[in-house]
């Protein structure tokens, strides 16, 4: 029994480790937690996106909390305002680390609008 | 004592009553109109007034708030979409012009959601015509049936889109009747820019409605009504 106790640990011990070395360091921009914590939208985000998306585009329901826009209006990076430009951006970076392709961003905007709206400001002048 | 107590619970009781039936209308109507959590609602059909009498040729200001708007290229090749275009007719046997706008005229009987194989093309509860993105597979259908030429299909990959208006490459889009600023409680962007108020954006079923009590006293037509599709938009002098 020991010995087993023992061989478990050896293994996992430094697989944790190389897990943990391997996960992606994220730049979650002002993050923060509005909806619910941290391990569970890992595992439930896009649940909520896709729940949302259908109500809001067929009923018209636009509750802010779940929308797409309200997650990168907190979590696109402080540095270049995207989810997606960098390696270690908030999407991007976890959806090449568990190698899901995101399909959101060839149709919705990956900046957030009040920096879209500043930019355009800034072509008017 | 006691009475005079029972007297004041009394007067108190009507006087709250009537408060909150004074008050409680205005409420509702507030509450439907702006919630954002509210879903549309099929008491509502929201619908357009065009008068082609105020509608100057040459002027394209609805084309240009449209296309801000909804963050398309302002390009008229046959692959850039067009959610409202500008066009003139003719009466060949007089010769009488008129200029006027056209776009997804938001069918009460849409073609274009009878033919979509995957229900991307929809009609919501207050009467608006949309594209459904995540469904649609760019197949078309829709862009045939339509008898108002209304509807175009993104042919190359966009960036820089904006965040109220996603569209993207390999689905068909249109007038979308401005949705996320209805769902604002604001007006359309082509009725907010155009300059001769030509357009007149409303609810159709409130009867009290700028737009209802003007379908009421004034003629106005449907393009194409021999199609009887009902359309949301309708058209005064033409």
């Amino acid at each position: 029994m020991k010995l087993l106790v023992t061989l478990l640990l050896c293994l996992c011990i430094p697989a944790a480790w190389a897990a943990d070395a391997n996960m992606p360091k994220l730049d979650v921009g002002a993050g923060g937690q509005c909806v619910k914590d941290t391990q569970w939208m890992r595992k439930n985000h896009m649940h909520l996106l896709k729940h949302q998306r259908d109500e809001s585009v067929r009923k018209g329901v636009r509750s802010e909390q779940d929308s797409l826009k309200n997650c990168i209006e907190c979590h696109a990076s402080t540095k270049d305002d995207s989810v997606i430009a960098r390696e270690d951006s908030f999407c991007a970076g976890c959806h090449r680390y568990a190698a899901v392709h995101i399909d959101c961003f060839e149709c919705h905007a990956s900046k957030r609008k009040a920096v879209k709206a500043a930019l355009a400001e800034k072509e008017v002048q | 004592m006691s009475d005079l107590n029972s007297q004041r619970r009394q007067f108190l009781k009507t006087t709250l009553g009537a408060s909150a039936v004074a008050i409680a209308p205005g409420m509702l109507l507030y509450g439907m109109a702006h919630s954002k959590s509210a879903a549309a609602s099929d008491k509502v059909r929201w619908g357009m007034l065009i008068d082609t009498a105020q509608c100057k040729e040459g002027c394209n200001d609805c084309v240009t708030a449209c296309n801000k708007q909804n963050g398309l290229s302002g390009g008229t090749k046959p692959t850039d979409s067009q959610f409202i275009r500008k066009i003139s007719i003719k009466d060949v046997s007089t010769g009488y012009e008129q200029s006027l706008p056209m776009m997804c005229q938001h069918c009460e009987q849409p073609p274009c959601v009878d033919v979509c194989p995957t229900q991307a093309s929809f009609k919501r509860a207050d009467g608006i015509v949309l594209v459904d993105r995540h469904r649609c597979i760019g197949c078309r259908y829709c862009m045939m049936a339509c008898p108002y030429k209304a509807r175009s299909f993104v042919h190359e990959p966009l960036t820089d889109q904006n965040p109220d208006v996603p569209r993207g490459k390999g689905t068909v889009e249109a007038c979308n009747l401005c949705v996320g600023r209805i769902d604002n409680g604001q007006t359309t962007a082509c009725a907010e820019a155009c300059p001769n108020n030509a357009i007149l954006f409303g609810d159709l079923n409130d009867a009290n409605s700028e737009i209802a009590l003007k379908i009421r006293s004034v003629a106005s037509t449907q393009v194409r009504a021999d199609l009887q599709l009902n359309t949301g938009i309708r058209y005064q002098g033409l």
